[in-house]
């Protein structure tokens, strides 16, 4: 933890030598996500349901979605970039340092500018309380401060078990795509306007849906359209300890079976 | 012609020797896919009609966006701008071969793999799950010629903003941006048609609605007789348009150029 401090503040303060360039960046990831939010006001200026949520329940969902799925790009983002090191070979530099190996490459780049899109998560997140006007108990308070950690462990695990496979296909990182970029998509619109086969596939063996349709289902005090059981509202941090279980054995499996690209 | 024809071939071999990549793209364009399609088709449950789209074409377009997002390549080229930043480009300059026909001809050459390979699959895998609109044999044709103008439109935007490089050491921001536009006013995250009216006429006015929208309404058969020869002339100005302002930046450009020794 105190490396991770160490190596992690070092970058942080070399980003932060160019002030400009920074803020840009900033401002860039925002418009991005901004334009992003833009299309689900499109769709609901044409509609004034999907299912059964309205514009400011889909938004919770958004923000929820969004704003997790920003904090684990800041933290495990890198792997997009890890097949590399397995194709060129330098993963072996990793295996002969006394740490472990997914934190050396979660470690090794840490970009600060990735937070402009939780910003603007947060935004669409006040967007969605406003229009809301939920009565603010305890419980919807806690649920709040409880999903968010929990939605990042939940993205980061599908993140390390995806990247997983580089250890097999070198040039196939574009599968975890589907399951990270395409997880918060899928994570951002009530699940229930899916079919069942996709949902049974990405909302619970993926495990999608606790990131933010069970958990908005009880800030909202709404009835499950699907009619599961409201336990599950309540189960978004053990499934991400789960998840945590199986980004380990996943990743120590893949280790195991790494083969050195070679000189 | 021989030669752009060799620099084409080489633009369908770069992207042929990777076919898990190929294999993870068609992948994760096909889960894009089916979330798209079932979050548009929920908002034709309360209606049946957007923008003269019912909920068949809307499907279609999805499946199509998905199939064509890598042959109009959406998500950015920087492989110039990188030339530009590392000096290279003073001896692509030197070549008698101007930069961006060489580049031209390669994305000419590319773009067929990548509708072959990226697009047909999962336009396949969509149409097995969903009722499809397949067009006409004559409006086939029509489309085809739209998506190669696309793809032209596509590469003298690309070409464009790379040439920001000569200007700038870091093109981040300029490719972000010109990504997002691109992709929202192409229509790539909601269909244009769904767009309220005001939005609707930037679109229409902008070139981005030439590299994704066009085509497929070409492939709907939403145009026909004049309408039609007026959307393929409008793609066929913004080619040419951006191709010369490329040009003009290219030029412009070139004469920044400084040669260090060493």
């Amino acid at each position: 933890m105190l490396l991770w401090h160490r190596l992690v503040g070092a970058q942080v303060r070399s980003q932060l030598q160019y002030r400009i360039s920074f803020v840009l960046d900033l401002v860039g990831a925002f418009l991005i996500s901004f334009v992003d939010f833009l299309a689900v006001l499109v769709i609901f200026h044409n509609v004034l349901r999907l299912g059964t949520w309205n514009v400011h329940e889909v938004a919770l969902l958004y923000a929820l979605s969004t704003i997790s799925f920003a904090f684990t790009d800041l933290l495990v983002g890198h792997l997009d970039q890890f097949p590399q090191k397995i194709r060129d070979g330098n993963f072996d530099i990793l295996l002969a340092r006394p740490r472990g190996t997914l934190f050396q490459v979660v470690a090794s780049d840490f970009q600060l500018r990735r937070l402009g899109r939780a910003v603007q998560g947060v935004a669409v997140l006040v967007f969605a309380l406003d229009g809301l006007q939920l009565h603010w108990t305890v419980g919807r308070l806690a649920m709040l401060l409880v999903t968010i950690p929990s939605a990042v462990v939940i993205f980061a695990s599908v993140w390390v078990v995806g990247s997983c496979l580089a250890f097999w296909t070198t040039d196939g990182g574009e599968f975890t795509n589907a399951f990270t970029y395409g997880g918060t998509f899928l994570a951002q619109y009530p699940i229930d306007i899916l079919s069942s086969w996709l949902r049974r596939f990405l909302a619970y063996i993926v495990p999608l849906a606790f990131v933010a349709y069970f958990p908005a289902l009880y800030i909202l005090d709404k009835p499950d359209p699907l009619g599961l059981p409201r336990a599950l509202e309540f189960a978004a941090p053990f499934v991400a300890l789960v998840g945590v279980g199986v980004a380990r054995t996943a990743w120590r499996f893949a280790v195991r079976h790494y083969r050195s690209a070679g000189g | 012609m021989r030669l752009d024809w060799e620099i084409a071939k080489r633009g369908w071999r770069r992207y042929a020797v990777y076919p898990w990549a190929t294999a993870a793209g068609i992948f994760t364009n096909t889960i894009f896919g089916f979330i798209q399609a079932y979050v548009l088709l929920a908002v034709f449950e309360h209606r049946t009609n957007v923008g003269g789209y019912d909920a068949r074409d809307t499907v279609t377009y999805v499946w199509l966006a998905q199939a064509l997002l890598m042959t109009v390549y959406s998500f950015g080229w920087q492989e110039f701008a990188l030339r530009i930043r590392d000096g290279s480009i003073a001896t692509d300059l030197s070549r008698p071969l101007d930069p961006q026909r060489y580049w031209l001809a390669f994305d000419l050459g590319r773009a067929p793999f990548h509708l072959i390979f990226r697009g047909v699959l999962p336009f396949i895998l969509g149409g097995l799950v969903f009722t499809l609109h397949y067009p006409s044999a004559p409006a086939l044709a029509e489309f085809v010629v739209s998506l190669a103008l696309a793809v032209v439109v596509s590469f003298g935007f690309r070409f464009l903003y790379n040439t920001a490089a000569f200007w700038l050491t870091d093109i981040r921001g300029v490719v972000t941006l010109a990504i997002t536009l691109s992709v929202f006013f192409s229509g790539l995250t909601v269909p244009v048609p769904f767009f309220p009216s005001a939005l609707r006429t930037v679109a229409r006015v902008l070139p981005f609605a030439s590299i994704l929208q066009t085509p497929i309404d070409v492939w709907l058969g939403k145009h026909h007789g004049a309408a039609l020869v007026l959307y393929l002339g409008l793609q066929l100005f913004w080619a040419l348009a951006l191709l010369g302002l490329g040009r003009l930046a290219l030029r412009a450009g070139a004469r920044r150029v400084v040669v260090q020794g060493g």
